[in-house]
């Protein structure tokens, strides 16, 4: 188990240098609301840099699930460019996009969204089932990923199973499962008591420390100073970005 | 972008598929079950229904076989005209049927006619040992057994010399000799008719025909069906004479029958239409009215393998209509579960699906859910005309084709049926679905 430590802003370990993992240009999402056209994006500018551990913060309404669509490569802008590790993901098929989300990206939403009729480890599975990893592989990783989010004990158990926390657990393995570039972090905590979703953001924060790109989207201020970078969405533009350290 | 995004279908992933849409329908295992009870009606309906419809049809050809499919066989028959009547009372004697004349005339004209057997009936009492039985005699020829495809139980049939000779010798079918000799062997002993005595020489089965009718209704053998003595036919006139008196419960009955039964061969099979159409023909001219009765078995056979036809696609038609609500109650369930699964399908495509793999897990699940039900009904539609078979006593006749044929379709109704559910899950927006409740 990991320990919920004392809340403290980590510190960034970016190397400002560095090509960006993601990179938005000018994108916009226009949505047609019966006769009105609704520009829920209106040119977002953004670099993401590998290691980045970011919060996007935002009163409801103001984009951000836009945001996380896109990011997320579920949905495509309107206008603008989106490049994901230099590639332009707004040019994709929807098989492509399958492929990059599957590849380049973890997910891990509010209501963790596991697979019910599955047991942990397979759900930490599907990912590399989609990347087509060889059975006995993606076994092997899954344990692996199980054991790193402490829950190596409850392989075989169903999400029923399992109190709120360790679903969320579980989707982080998942998430981690294809070792994507970013992670994208839905309200991660949004379902849990303060304890559990305590342990869960000590999860980012170590993932963080290892490396990873973490992107958090949520409207809790707290998350704003456990973050070393925020970004605050305002009517569909980016209000503010910063690095409060470093 | 190269290798990851280089996915095959490979026997893993199929495994994996497979596995998957299992566990995925056993989560509702009541659900799953009533909706492939839908394909193990249908297959079961379709294979107990070819095999009872194939197990009657060749029973009734069997029957029509045994007549012998190169015969064609001229029966009299009472007319039963008012006029008759009238001359009845005049000359007090029925004088009607097939004669002599019209047995030389179709061996001199139909071409093609090797042998004919005449035969003549009296009916009366037979009496034999200690018992006597309603029976008829019948005056016949001494190849009746090889026409009629007759083999005998006992002893022999009797011989030409014996028909030259007119000998008081005679054959019973098995029946009569289990009526008028139930404990010893009738071979040796004698039968009386009126004041006649004859020696059996032989027994021989029943004829088919009869002893299939017999048999449905138990126990009514006694009435004189299949109770015949075969005598040569030379014998009979000898004994009984051409005019047939008969006192029976006070009335009194004479009929003049010169043949009551013909039965003419007709060597090359493909003649056997055109030759029973000049017999026709032949005894149209001779005689004014119907007092015969022609019947051909080989039309018989033909008119039974249409009627077979008009079965099978009556009844194939019953199961497909069967099979195919099975289908439309797989697509209804498998619509219903697509809707009921759109957040695992949004998660799915979110963590890397394509829209083929989509369709191709919810294919797999009705592939299963038929398939499994195809099993089930192969299973059931095996058991159930055994079961006919033991309790009806019909007979039944699966042909190998019917279980395969039925599974196949079984597995391709669950194909077709469920394209359009998998198509719709695999078209669903990925961010509406994830939002799903």
């Amino acid at each position: 188990m990991l320990d919920s430590g004392p809340i403290e802003q980590a510190k960034s370990n970016v190397d400002r240098s560095a090509d960006p993992v993601i990179e938005l240009r000018a994108v916009e999402k226009h949505y047609m609301m019966g006769d009105f056209l609704v520009k829920a994006l209106k040119g977002i500018d953004l670099k993401i840099l590998p290691g980045d551990y970011i919060s996007i913060l935002g009163p409801s309404g103001c984009g951000k699930s836009t945001m996380l669509n896109i990011l997320g490569c579920l949905d495509q802008p309107t206008v603008g460019e989106y490049l994901l590790d230099g590639l332009d993901v707004a040019q994709l098929t929807d098989d492509d996009l399958s492929a990059v989300r599957g590849n380049k990206l973890g997910f891990i939403f509010q209501s963790y969204n596991l697979i019910q009729q599955l047991s942990v480890v397979e759900n930490i599975e599907v990912p590399l089932y989609y990347q087509g990893v060889h059975e006995d592989e993606s076994r092997e990783i899954a344990i692996e990923l199980a054991n790193k989010v402490g829950l190596g004990k409850r392989l075989d158990h169903k999400p029923t199973e399992l109190s709120g926390g360790q679903q969320q657990r579980v989707a982080i393995a998942r998430a981690l499962s294809n070792d994507p570039s970013v992670i994208l972090a839905d309200e991660a905590t949004g379902n849990l008591d303060s304890k559990s979703g305590g342990d869960i953001l000590q999860i980012f924060d170590d993932l963080n420390a290892e490396g990873k790109t973490l992107i958090m989207i949520t409207h809790d201020e707290g998350m704003a100073k456990r973050t070393p970078r925020v970004i605050r969405l305002k009517d569909g533009e980016i209000g503010y970005d910063t690095y409060i350290h470093g | 972008m190269s290798a990851p995004f280089v996915r095959e279908l490979t026997f893993f992933r199929l495994k994996r598929s497979v596995i998957l849409g299992i566990k995925s329908l056993w989560m509702h295992k009541l659900r799953s079950f009533l909706t492939a009870l839908g394909i193990v009606f249908g297959v079961a309906s379709v294979i107990s229904m070819l095999a009872i419809g194939e197990g009657a049809s060749y029973e009734a050809q069997q029957q029509i076989k045994e007549l012998g499919s190169q015969n064609i066989i001229l029966e009299s028959v009472k007319p039963t005209n008012t006029t008759t009547a009238g001359e009845q009372e005049r000359s007090l004697i029925l004088e009607y049927g097939l004669t002599y004349r019209d047995i030389t005339q179709i061996q001199a004209t139909v071409p093609g006619v090797s042998v004919t057997v005449p035969g003549r009936r009296i009916k009366d009492f037979l009496w034999g040992g200690a018992n006597s039985v309603d029976g008829v005699a019948l005056g016949t020829v001494s190849w009746f057994p090889s026409m009629k495809n007759r083999d005998l139980v006992r002893g022999r049939f009797f011989k030409e010399m014996e028909m030259k000779d007119r000998s008081p010798v005679c054959v019973l079918t098995e029946s009569l000799a289990r009526q008028l000799y139930p404990l010893k062997d009738p071979v040796g002993q004698t039968v009386r008719m009126q004041t006649s005595y004859f020696r059996v020489v032989g027994v021989i089965e029943d004829d088919p025909a009869v002893a299939a009718s017999s048999e449905d209704m138990k126990g009514s053998s006694e009435s004189g069906e299949g109770m015949e003595m075969m005598i040569p036919i030379s014998t009979l006139e000898d004994h009984f004479g051409e005019v047939l008196f008969k006192y029976r419960s006070g009335s009194f009955e004479a009929e003049k029958v010169e043949l009551h039964e013909v039965t003419a061969r007709i060597e090359d099979p493909d003649q056997v239409m055109p030759a029973a159409l000049a017999i026709q023909h032949i005894l149209e001219r001779n005689h004014s009215e119907v007092d015969y009765k022609m019947t051909v078995p080989l039309d018989l056979l033909r008119r039974a393998e249409r009627t077979k036809q008009i079965f099978n696609i009556v009844l194939g038609s019953i199961a497909a209509i069967s099979l195919l609500v099975g289908g439309i109650g797989i697509m209804n369930i498998m619509l219903a579960t697509v809707t009921e699964r759109t957040r695992e399908i949004g998660i799915r495509r979110a963590l890397g699906a394509k829209k083929k793999d989509i369709v191709f897990q919810f294919l797999i699940e009705t592939v299963i859910l038929s398939g499994a039900g195809g099993i089930l009904g192969v299973a059931l539609g095996l058991g159930v005309p055994i079961m006919v078979t033991y309790f009806a006593g019909m007979v039944t006749i699966i042909q190998f084709w019917a279980p395969t044929i039925a599974f196949g379709i079984s597995v391709t109704i669950g194909v077709l049926f469920g394209i359009y559910p998998a198509f719709r899950a695999a078209d669903m927006n990925p961010v509406e679905a994830l939002r799903h409740e």
